[in-house]
């Protein structure tokens, strides 16, 4: 199965899949199917973009502008972690 | 060293379950209904255990749906913020159950399978009909979307149905797979001849979980735990003694895993007489075998020792009669021999020998209701 998201599809957190603070460690962790995974602050902000109405596109479009980045590396970065996530079914996409 | 805040607990609400498979983690000596916490100390242990830094909460037993309040219990649990999941067999999930756990807030359920058909699934779990339950329970699942994750219990007696126990995960749309083989402590030590795999059977485990890994990726995500008897090093038990997980048995008993009572030394606290946060900094047991100023050779010298903490005490234990050796299923620990001539008296022997289900003992007052 082909895990790289296209442009215009919109990934989202499923049931069972929730971002949330660490009260007592402090940061973001997401908490999944008996795991719970630590976000550093990249993580953390592209995870605060996926909101089920935003695609792939314009998560990268908003990251390059909020940190003045490169497109093309960003998009790279984020592909590359969503594509780690779906592998484990912890984001899906609609399109 | 620094401890740092656990971040998984086990709640054991009940050891009561009708099933009998004879490898229940469970202890050998089994609590009764008597001796189990009440609703409002669960729900108070829950929110100690969040304050502590717990994120995920296993609920489990025995069956916990044998509880009659576990719809309090999930809920309290959810009100805790803590990720909660549901470890059952399926039995005493009826659709108005399952509809109350959703409300109440339950995050996942893991469903155990004790073989792929009715036949295997009902003998191992020593209940009729068990299997047939499982089902119809998996498909309430599947229609609520629920996320899913089957726990397929692996040995000797189902380890060649991998492949079917796999698409079964697939049919309810189980997002995980837990191919866990059985771990030899407890009730399991004592049919241990009639479920260690062989080594064949664990070489096509392996070989099939890599491949259907690979073609099932981004649709079922595995989590293998293959029978440590076969391999150069054993598993990181626990990722670490006292690191990042801690149970609580039916009566309020703390533990740093399912089997460390059968250490005869240690002491262990219980939640009527103490904070969890002080049992897991301060506690006796749970400071006995963290990090790895406890170790003796060949763990102390070794380059893995931040890596596997020296493996399993309770093996140890078990094997070696001393939890504080090497784990002997390590080839470097020096009493490495036994678990060889455990496996090779079983390669040369083919006859299974009986099980032992797990019961509770005849006595009046440890009835299971």
């Amino acid at each position: 199965m082909r895990l790289e998201l296209a442009p215009a599809e919109r990934p989202f957190l499923p049931r069972g899949v929730r971002m949330a603070r660490d009260r007592v460690r402090g940061g973001a962790v997401l908490l999944a199917l008996e795991k719970a995974i630590a976000l550093d602050a990249i993580g953390e902000a592209i995870l605060s973009r996926v909101t089920g109405e935003a695609t792939f596109a314009e998560i990268v479009a908003d990251l390059a502008a909020t940190y003045d980045a490169p497109e093309g590396r960003i998009a790279e970065d984020v592909q590359r972690f969503f594509v780690g996530l779906r592998a484990r079914r912890y984001l899906e996409v609609r399109s | 060293m620094t401890v740092q805040p656990p971040l998984a607990m086990l709640a054991e609400l009940t050891h009561r379950c009708p099933l009998a498979c004879p490898y229940c983690s469970n202890p050998v000596n089994l609590q009764g209904r008597d001796t189990e916490l009440d609703t409002a100390i669960w729900a108070d242990v829950f929110a100690q255990a969040a304050e502590l830094g717990v994120l995920q909460l296993h609920l489990s037993g025995g069956e916990p749906a044998s509880r009659p309040d576990l719809v309090e219990l999930t809920a309290a649990a959810a009100e805790a913020g803590l990720y909660t999941n549901l470890i059952t067999s399926g039995t005493g999930l009826t659709p108005k159950r399952l509809d109350a756990l959703e409300a109440a807030g339950l995050d996942h359920i893991q469903l155990s399978l004790q073989g792929t058909s009715a036949a295997l699934a009902d003998r191992i779990g020593g209940y009729k009909g068990g299997f047939d339950r499982k089902m119809a329970v998996a498909e309430e699942i599947k229609r609520r979307g629920i996320p899913l994750t089957l726990n397929a219990v692996m040995h000797r007696l189902n380890m060649d149905d991998l492949e079917r126990a796999i698409e079964m995960a697939v049919e309810p749309g189980a997002r995980r797979l837990e191919v866990a083989c059985v771990q030899f402590h407890g009730w399991a030590a004592e049919s241990r001849d009639a479920l260690m795999p062989t080594r064949e059977q664990t070489e096509a485990a392996k070989r099939i979980v890599a491949r259907e890994q690979a073609r099932l990726r981004g649709v079922l995500a595995f989590d293998f735990v293959p029978p440590d008897h076969y391999a150069d090093y054993p598993k990181a038990c626990m990722g670490g003694w006292g690191s990042t997980g801690l149970n609580v048995s039916p009566d309020g008993t703390v533990l740093p895993c399912h089997a460390a009572e059968s250490i005869p030394h240690l002491r262990f606290d219980n939640v009527r007489d103490k904070s969890l946060r002080e049992i897991w900094y301060d506690g006796a047991a749970f400071n006995a075998y963290r990090g790895t100023d406890w170790m003796p050779e060949p763990c102390a010298g070794c380059e893995r020792k931040e890596i596997d903490f020296g493996e399993c005490r309770c093996q140890a234990m078990a094997l070696a009669g001393d939890p504080a050796q090497a784990d002997p299923v390590c080839r470097k620990s020096p009493a490495h021999g036994r678990v060889t001539r455990i496996l090779d008296r079983l390669a040369e022997n083919d006859s299974v020998d009986t099980l032992r289900y797990r019961r509770y003992p005849a006595r009046a007052d440890m009835r299971q209701e």
